[in-house]
């Protein structure tokens, strides 16, 4: 008779328990996340400048950057060619990198960090000063050109170059992605690559039928958080480029920052903001329904074939 | 392919790509030693090395020298660590060994931030500090690490503590232990190699996030060394030997603890299995 009563005591405190060491991200969650994407959505319908108060215009903001601005057109491609371009370009680096990095071989240690050393540096402030002397019309990349005979461009100055500038600089920094598939390949019994050489399976054979389907929950992983992040570009097209030349660069975060802080167009700033998220709410969802036809998980009781 | 030849080659390819990626790093440190004529020129190091470049940069802005916003910098790294690692913990002993109503709604809810883009809360966050008076201050870059530090780091940890043996809790809760005392005596001790991890990521990322610094700060007092070096870029006429000098100096901090803790990167990750 004790024991139903106190197993529902101890459900009870286990309860306050769990809500109170989760309270930290709870409440963050609520205060920073949740009530800022209400309040975002709120102010996308209105006309705000931090001064006054918010002044309703219903759907204006949205009528007007689908139909009267061309920057939004412009940034919205950029950030398009950026995002096709440089995604699946890491990914494949990355994947590459990373098995030839999970092979057992002395110096490994040392390999890893430096081929890591660039990414750990990555979104700062100081590679994209690097990044802007290397590229510019008489730095370094131009006079290596040179011995070649190539007569090199203003990379960053010239708008066919300048975005595949940033992009290059983006897949240099494939370290992170490269780390955690280098986390997946350790996690792939070995027994399995045994038991397909004893089949006589080659090492295409087996990259193909088993690296890959025993990889693809990770690729998957990368690949939603690389669209994301990609979405989000903001330093280099900021220090590196400042969006130019003629817009080439003009990535869409950095179209959003300027209207809020540097015009203080928050209403606008706030409507840009939810079309991002509806955009990449969209494209992880596709991301979503894919994958039923190309990750495999274990669990699901398939089989590696 | 095990063979000699086989390992042969693999070093010749990894020692070959390590250094092209390095190279853009090693051809950084012989530009910071450069006069401006001769920085173009692919030659690796300066036919008279200007130390003076890191003098002259250390002292660019008058005011204040860069050890100023070196200490600005590791100041504001002090509590976004504290904060990130502490909160974190506890947050992630919750979902990954309590349970309490809703559990799962909250997990994936956790997760779907993950996926959101920062753009989408960063005006309202900005004018809710702006209103609390806390814009051009360290709170409102500092603060939101006392939040959990981040669903990123809450799943690794979540991940990490599912992979300790369960064994160990009925143990201490046979010897009486709370679930209080069951976090501070056997979870958070065994998952002390994740939060390195975490620690780790926290101080780059954050030395790195020069969104939020440039969004928040304003007076040059208050500035992070990523600021500072925006003023150097700024600037009408780029003192270029300077600027390069000073930007290898602001990665040393991150450079240095990556070399001292390079294990725990890719071992932290791998144990915490970051399967589907």
């Amino acid at each position: 008779m004790e024991a139903p009563l106190r197993k529902r005591k101890s459900k009870g405190e286990t309860n306050a328990a769990g809500y109170l060491f989760i309270a930290p991200w709870l409440i963050g969650f609520l205060l920073l996340t949740l009530w800022p994407i209400a309040q975002s959505f709120y102010l996308s319908f209105t006309e705000y400048s931090l001064l006054e108060a918010p002044v309703w215009t219903g759907t204006d903001n949205y009528v007007n950057i689908f139909t009267n601005d061309s920057t939004f057109t412009k940034s919205l491609g950029v950030t398009f060619s950026f995002v096709l371009v440089s995604v699946p370009l890491k990914l494949f680096f990355s994947l590459m990198v990373a098995i030839a990095l999970s092979r057992s071989i002395r110096g490994m240690n040392f390999y890893r960090t430096a081929i890591y050393f660039p990414s750990l540096i990555g979104g700062s402030i100081a590679v994209a000063a690097l990044w802007r002397n290397m590229f510019g019309l008489d730095g370094y990349i131009n006079q290596v050109l040179a011995w070649f005979g190539i007569q090199g461009v203003g990379w960053i100055t010239n708008p066919d170059t300048s975005l595949g500038t940033l992009i290059l600089l983006n897949t240099w920094q494939f370290g992170s992605t490269m780390v955690i598939f280098l986390a997946g390949l350790k996690q792939i019994p070995q027994e399995l690559y045994e038991s397909a050489s004893v089949d006589g399976a080659g090492r295409i054979r087996k990259f193909f039928r088993i690296t890959l389907p025993m990889l693809s929950p990770v690729m998957f992983f990368n690949l939603v958080l690389g669209i994301i992040g990609s979405f989000q570009t903001f330093t280099s097209a900021l220090i590196i480029t400042k969006g130019g030349p003629i817009n080439s660069t003009y990535m869409y975060a950095l179209f959003l920052y300027e209207k809020a802080f540097k015009h203080y167009q928050m209403g606008y700033a706030s409507a840009l903001a939810w079309i991002l998220l509806v955009i990449v709410a969209v494209l992880t969802a596709l991301n979503f329904l894919a994958s039923r036809y190309w990750v495999f998980y274990e669990s699901d009781g398939g089989k590696a074939k | 392919m095990s063979t000699i030849r086989g390992k042969l080659s693999s070093h010749l390819f990894l020692a070959a790509f390590s250094l092209l990626m390095l190279y853009p790093v090693i051809w950084w440190v012989g530009a910071s030693l450069k006069k401006t004529a001769e920085l173009g020129l692919p030659t690796l190091w300066p036919s008279t090395p200007m130390w003076e470049n890191y003098d002259k940069g250390w002292h660019f802005s008058g005011d204040y020298t860069f050890a100023h916003f070196f200490g600005n910098t590791l100041l504001m790294e002090l509590g976004n660590v504290t904060g990130g690692v502490l909160t974190a913990a506890l947050v992630a002993y919750g979902f990954g060994r309590l349970n309490f109503k809703l559990r799962g709604f909250w997990f994936s809810i956790l997760l779907m931030t993950m996926m959101l883009p920062g753009q989408v809360t960063v005006v309202p966050q900005y004018i809710l500090f702006n209103k609390l008076g806390w814009v051009d201050s360290y709170v409102p870059l500092v603060l939101p690490h006392f939040f959990g530090g981040g669903a990123f780091f809450i799943f690794l940890l979540v991940q990490f503590i599912r992979g300790i043996p369960r064994d160990l809790d009925e143990a201490a809760k046979i010897d009486g232990a709370s679930v209080y005392g069951i976090f501070l005596r056997i979870i958070f001790p065994l998952i002390k190699p994740a939060l390195v991890t975490v620690a780790i990521f926290t101080f780059i990322w954050s030395w790195d996030d020069f969104f939020a610094q440039v969004l928040y700060l304003s007076s040059v007092n208050k500035f992070t060394v990523g600021l500072a070096l925006r003023m150097f870029i700024d600037q009408f006429d780029i003192q270029w030997g300077q600027l390069l000098a000073m930007s290898l100096l602001s990665i040393l901090p991150s450079a240095i603890i990556f070399l001292f803790a390079q294990k725990y990167f890719v071992e932290g990750i791998a144990t915490t299995g970051l399967k589907g």
